[in-house]
């Protein structure tokens, strides 16, 4: 068979183009560090607490066990597993105690919504005494005091002695 | 003989303790004062008593006197004589007993000085300060004895600890000791006990003289403010360099790139410093206008109560587990004691509460009364929600039986809009007047740092990331700032203008001539400093980690960081060390060269990472050596974790500012006169002036 000029261009440029992404794709995985990188597996440890040692997050507790724990992720990230997918399998493992934020649903949920009622309560409280203080000055009703000339010279040191405290 | 002394010397100063509390409460309640002078002068020798108590454990940690429990547990030949003499404070049985010497030294200095003035509340701060040190020299005798010797009983596995020998044991002395925990080998957990210590037990002192004045009535006034501010200065600017102390080791030591991970213990610390700070504002206000009084009390009974459930968080690891409440006595007696002395005070301010009333009314919900209002209920409000984060993990495994952590993020998002809404209040609140402010004047006085801080936010979201809520961080630190040093500028000004002096020599007077308000204003400017390093950790914080052959090269934002090489060796206390040595490269030109290593401790079989850290007032790069490998005797490569923290050296010199503030502030001057004078507007004045025609 032969091949006419138009068509021996549509061949080689083809040929050019499946031979460009191939190297690219081979050069893209040589250039890059492979996934998952130390910084991709602790992206996923810092979400969760060390579930031997009181309060130290996965990603910086140097213990052995907690080094096996990275290696786990490590692994299961390049099994394709998603984050959500490693932090539920920890927290069936584990426990509820691996997880650094509490959920927001259940018995949990209580340690989100108090400090809100709380503030909600201390601003109705700062609003209650607000209000008290204004109605004692209410029912309180000095008498005018007399009216008083003050020298222009006393009101003036008093102007100029403010200003320096002030 | 050295154990005989101390234990002796511990048991005379109980006595004396129980004694001084029931003989001057007695003498108070009968109006007996032979009574309250004998127990004063009880009060006064339980401090050398205890001293002598201290001296003989520090002794026996410097002898090495491995017989001893505690110093078998803490100590150890391959410790430094000066690492030994602080290993008072490095467990639990040593730094109880520290704590009650502490205590029992701030009253006896409260008990030596003139109290002609408080005559009346003597007898009862006398038996409230003593009841607590009463308590934990208690403590220290029956339950956590530093005295308690090692026994050995014939066919048991483990030694045991008694003060008294056990039946059928023979006294047992181990040749070496486990020595101190290699996290605390650190300046910064050397002086961080006793600095968090003297905060911690210094507010004894307002809390007893609070008592007093409940009990007495003389709550209704305020010479118990009086007497007590610079005591209650002392304890938050001590319970101040203790958190910062405890920060700058988090951040040396644990080798996390941070310096507050909200860990219960930090959070334990954290609390009464919260009440404490809003006690000192708080007491303020009652001096200018009579007003608050109420506050006060349930803000150092607060104060109070949560120091000592600090310790009690700390000294049982209650918090951890559950279960450690009951392993010892010491969980129930603390317990018990925190609730007597949190329910009696309660009591006592229910009994007193009418008398507390306010003398003045607000005349205008845009002053500054409003503010200080606003701020105690923003301080209890944060204080609520650390407390509750950090008691909830016990609360869940008490009634679900689930372990659960409340970390970092809990805290952040909870706590992060209160304090942000204190800090608008600390930029703002200084610029109102009491009584009335008229909202002009106001917006007068505010527009310049408002304008100034909006160019600053702006000029940064421009030049740098753009993260609004960094953004917003800084313009609020930039607000702050700027409304601070507007203070000063304003004084210097009309010091310059009607003296004729020069702006130096006006800045030195001004501050001198009201220490307490520019002392203040100086601390406020420290306090800004720390919120700008907390805002560079929490929004620009870069970190990566990754493994690298020597002569290969790590990048981070502007950095690359290369391995020269890597070395071990034998180092002091008893560590194995493997050193690496990194150069720091700033766009292509070095800048630094680091070591960040890791320290074997053999005895402990503890390592502990030693950071490398290039300092700068902009930026830290911090860098961890978390692992290597080698190939037969060389190197093959190693793995560091860097961090690149902007602006995290503000918190240190943020520090720094806060406690010059506080020396300014407590200084007593020319004005001590001046500030007793108490501003009470709705008097008649005194001097009769010139009536009009």
């Amino acid at each position: 068979m032969r091949l006419d000029l138009k068509q021996r261009l549509v061949l080689a440029l083809m040929i050019a183009l499946a031979g460009f992404f191939t190297f690219a794709v081979v050069y893209a995985q040589g250039g890059g560090p492979a996934f998952p990188t130390d910084d991709d597996v602790n992206r996923v440890a810092q979400k969760l607490y060390c579930p031997v040692c009181p309060n130290t997050p996965l990603d910086v507790c140097e213990t052995q066990a907690c080094k096996d724990w990275r290696a786990q992720i490590k692994d299961e990230l390049s099994q394709g597993w998603s984050e959500q997918r490693i932090i539920d399998y920890f927290v069936a493992q584990y426990g509820q105690r691996v997880l650094a934020e509490p959920q927001r649903s259940g018995f949990t949920s209580l340690v989100w919504l108090l400090p809100v009622i709380s503030a909600l309560l201390g601003l109705w409280i700062v609003y209650e005494i607000l209000k008290g203080w204004r109605k004692s000055r209410r029912a309180y009703q000095p008498a005018p005091g007399p009216r008083v000339a003050i020298p222009p010279e006393v009101l003036e040191r008093i102007e100029r002695e403010l200003r320096e405290t002030d | 003989m050295v154990t005989d002394i101390g234990l002796i010397a511990l048991s005379i100063a109980f006595l004396f303790a129980s004694y001084a509390t029931i003989a001057s409460a007695y003498g108070g309640w009968a109006r007996r004062p032979a009574w309250v002078e004998s127990a004063r002068n009880a009060s006064l020798i339980v401090f050398p008593f205890l001293t002598i108590s201290v001296l003989m454990v520090v002794y026996s940690l410097y002898t090495l006197d491995f017989s001893l429990a505690y110093v078998y547990d803490v100590s150890s030949t391959a410790m430094s004589p000066f690492l030994r003499v602080t290993a008072l404070w490095g467990g639990q049985n040593g730094s109880v007993l520290f704590w009650a010497w502490i205590m029992a030294g701030f009253v006896a200095v409260v008990l030596l000085r003139k109290w002609e003035h408080d005559r009346e509340l003597m007898p009862y701060v006398i038996a409230t300060s003593m009841l607590t040190t009463a308590f934990f020299i208690g403590v220290v005798l029956f339950i956590t004895n530093p005295f308690q010797r090692l026994w050995y009983v014939q066919g048991a596995t483990d030694l045991l600890k008694a003060v008294f020998p056990p039946a059928n044991a023979m006294p047992y002395a181990a040749s070496d000791g486990g020595g101190l925990n290699p996290l605390l080998r650190h300046f910064g957990m050397i002086a961080h006990p006793p600095t968090t210590y003297i905060g911690f037990t210094g507010f004894v002192i307002p809390f007893s003289f609070a008592i007093a004045a409940l009990i007495t009535g003389q709550s209704k006034g305020d010479s118990w403010i009086r007497s007590t501010r610079r005591w209650s200065l002392v304890a938050w600017i001590f319970l101040s360099i203790g958190l910062i102390l405890g920060g700058r080791w988090a951040y040396d030591v644990l080798g996390w790139g941070g310096f507050w991970g909200w860990d219960p213990v930090e959070n334990a610390m954290l609390m009464p410093w919260l009440t404490g700070t809003a006690f000192l504002h708080s007491v303020m206000m009652t001096e200018k206008r009579g007003m608050l009084k109420k506050w006060n009390m349930v803000l150092i009974i607060l104060t109070y109560s949560l120091s000592l459930f600090g310790t009690f968080i700390t000294r049982t690891g209650v918090v951890s587990s559950v279960h450690a409440f009951s392993k010892s006595a010491l969980g129930p007696a603390f317990f018990v004691f925190i609730g007597v002395t949190f329910l009696g005070a309660v009591m006592l301010l229910y009994w007193r509460w009418n008398t507390l009333s306010s003398e003045h009314s607000l005349e205008s919900l845009l002053s500054r009364e409003t503010g200080y209002v606003l701020q105690n209920m923003l301080f209890l409000a944060i204080t609520f929600a650390v407390l509750w984060g950090t008691v909830f993990p016990m609360f869940s495994e008490l009634i679900t039986g689930t372990k659960i952590t409340v970390g970092p993020p809990y805290f952040e998002r909870v706590t992060g809009p209160l304090f942000f809404a204190l800090l608008i209040l600390m930029g703002v609140v200084p610029g109102l007047a009491w009584r009335k402010q008229v909202a002009r004047n106001l917006g007068k006085m505010l527009w310049v740092p408002f304008a100034a801080s909006v160019v600053i936010a702006v000029g940064w979201g421009y030049l740098h990331r753009m993260h609004p809520a960094s953004i917003f961080g800084l313009w609020l630190v930039g607000f702050v700032l700027s409304s601070i040093v507007a203070e000063f500028w304003k004084g210097v000004r009309a010091r310059c203008a009607s003296r004729g002096e020069n702006p130096v020599q006006a800045l030195v007077h001004l501050v001198g001539r009201n220490h307490r308000r520019y002392g203040g204003y100086i601390i406020h400017l420290g306090v800004i400093l720390i919120a700008l390093g907390v805002i560079g950790d929490s929004f620009f914080k870069l970190n990566t980690q990754g493994t690298v052959a020597p002569g290969q090269e790590l990048t981070i934002g502007d950095y690359q960081l290369k391995l020269n090489g890597m070395r071990a060796y034998s180092g002091s206390d008893g560590r194995e060390i493997t050193e690496s040595d990194l150069l720091v490269f700033e766009n292509g030109r070095q800048v630094s060269e680091i070591q960040p290593r890791q320290d074997y401790f053999t005895v402990q079989q503890q390592p502990v990472s030693v950071p490398g850290v290039y300092a700068t007032a902009g930026k830290d790069v911090y860098v961890l050596l978390v692992g290597w490998e080698l190939n037969g005797d060389t190197i093959k490569d190693a793995t560091f974790k860097i961090y690149v923290n902007s602006l995290i050296d503000w918190v240190w010199i943020g520090g720094l500012v806060m406690i010059l503030g506080t020396i300014i502030g407590m200084w007593s001057g020319p004005e001590g006169k001046e500030a007793s004078y108490v501003f009470k507007p709705n008097l008649v004045p005194a001097i009769p002036l010139p009536q009009e025609a």
